[in-house]
């Protein structure tokens, strides 16, 4: 087990390895993300029933719950992939935190925005800077740092370290966003999923958020792979592999 | 179907206005995510062949 653990580390930290190898795995996370998202939006829209106090606009959980999930785990990936770069200086690890940082974003801006148009019928405000929402929104401007500062230096190696050791600084936030709605008082309803205790809401409204929750990871793998197969080309423009990746193209 | 009827499905029972919007924008972020790296490699592609021609051309010339 350790040394097929190992085994992969080493090949993760070659770039042609993962080029070659992300191309087959590709269709085998983009078409299931596909298909979740779709059956579980379907289903969520229009076969899950009603919420019996917040009606029809609870449906908004189907993308704000996932999407949540996802901003914040994409940002403790985010963080572990610059720790790594920043002890054993892989590359490859540089490279995937940077392919997360704008993904990543755009997932906590739609919860954010999601959140905020599903507070309008249901609390009667858009905004309120209670906890959750406010260290929401600190992880979105935590996002926008991570990318300032990955592009920020004058050498690509000193950018990818100053966004690394902040993104591991911000990772603090992250517990303070689960915990928020227990620490403090607050509009938000406490969290739907449980890890260790029973859930909280209906079958029949459950099982299509879980099939959403996949649908956003499988979708989430598929752009990681997606930007990062794009960094490793730019950064091996000049090796052999590449060139002959290129190759046929230029002789036409 | 939870719905009597496809305009009951869009109506949403009143809040149609904040559900369709969400899952509007969260199709466009999607769909946004999803070409940005196309584009990109195409771009890249395209001007990596460039690069090799211009080589290819010198090298022959010299």
């Amino acid at each position: 087990m350790w040394e097929a653990l190992k085994r992969l580390y080493h090949r993760m930290g070659s770039p042609k390895w993962f080029y070659e190898i992300s191309a087959v795995w590709l269709p085998w996370f983009a078409i299931p993300a596909a298909l979740f998202l779709i059956v579980g939006a379907v289903w969520g829209l229009a076969f899950a029933p009603a919420d019996y106090q917040q009606g029809n606009s609870f449906r908004i959980i189907y993308i704000h719950v996932p999407t949540a999930i996802l901003a914040q785990s994409a940002y403790a990936m985010m963080a572990i992939s610059g720790a790594i770069f920043l002890i054993w200086r892989m590359k490859m690890a540089a490279w995937v935190a940077a392919s997360i940082a704008p993904i990543g974003a755009s997932f906590c801006f739609v919860a954010l925005i999601t959140g905020a148009i599903w507070g309008k019928p249901t609390w009667g405000t858009w905004w309120v800077w209670d906890a959750r929402l406010t260290s929401m929104l600190l992880l979105l401007f935590l996002y926008f740092g991570v990318m300032a500062l990955q592009k920020a230096m004058d050498t690509e190696e000193n950018s990818a370290k100053a966004g690394a050791i902040l993104s591991l600084v911000g990772l603090v936030n992250i517990p303070i966003i689960k915990y928020s709605v227990e620490w403090w008082n607050t509009l938000h309803q406490p969290a739907t999923l449980k890890l260790t205790e029973e859930s909280t809401m209906a079958m029949e409204m459950l099982i299509p958020l879980l099939i959403m929750i996949v649908g956003f990871y499988l979708l989430f793998a598929t752009l990681i792979f997606m930007r990062t197969r794009n960094h490793v080309l730019w950064h091996e423009r000049k090796k052999n592999w590449v060139k002959k990746l290129i190759q046929p193209e230029a002789e036409k | 179907m939870f719905f009597e009827s496809f305009a009951e499905f869009l109506a949403m029972g009143k809040h149609g206005f904040y559900v369709w919007l969400c899952y509007g924008i969260t199709a466009l972020v999607i769909i946004a995510n999803i070409l940005a790296p196309i584009r990109q490699r195409k771009k890249l592609i395209e001007q990596q062949t460039r690069l090799l021609r211009r080589e290819k051309k010198n090298a022959s010339e010299a």
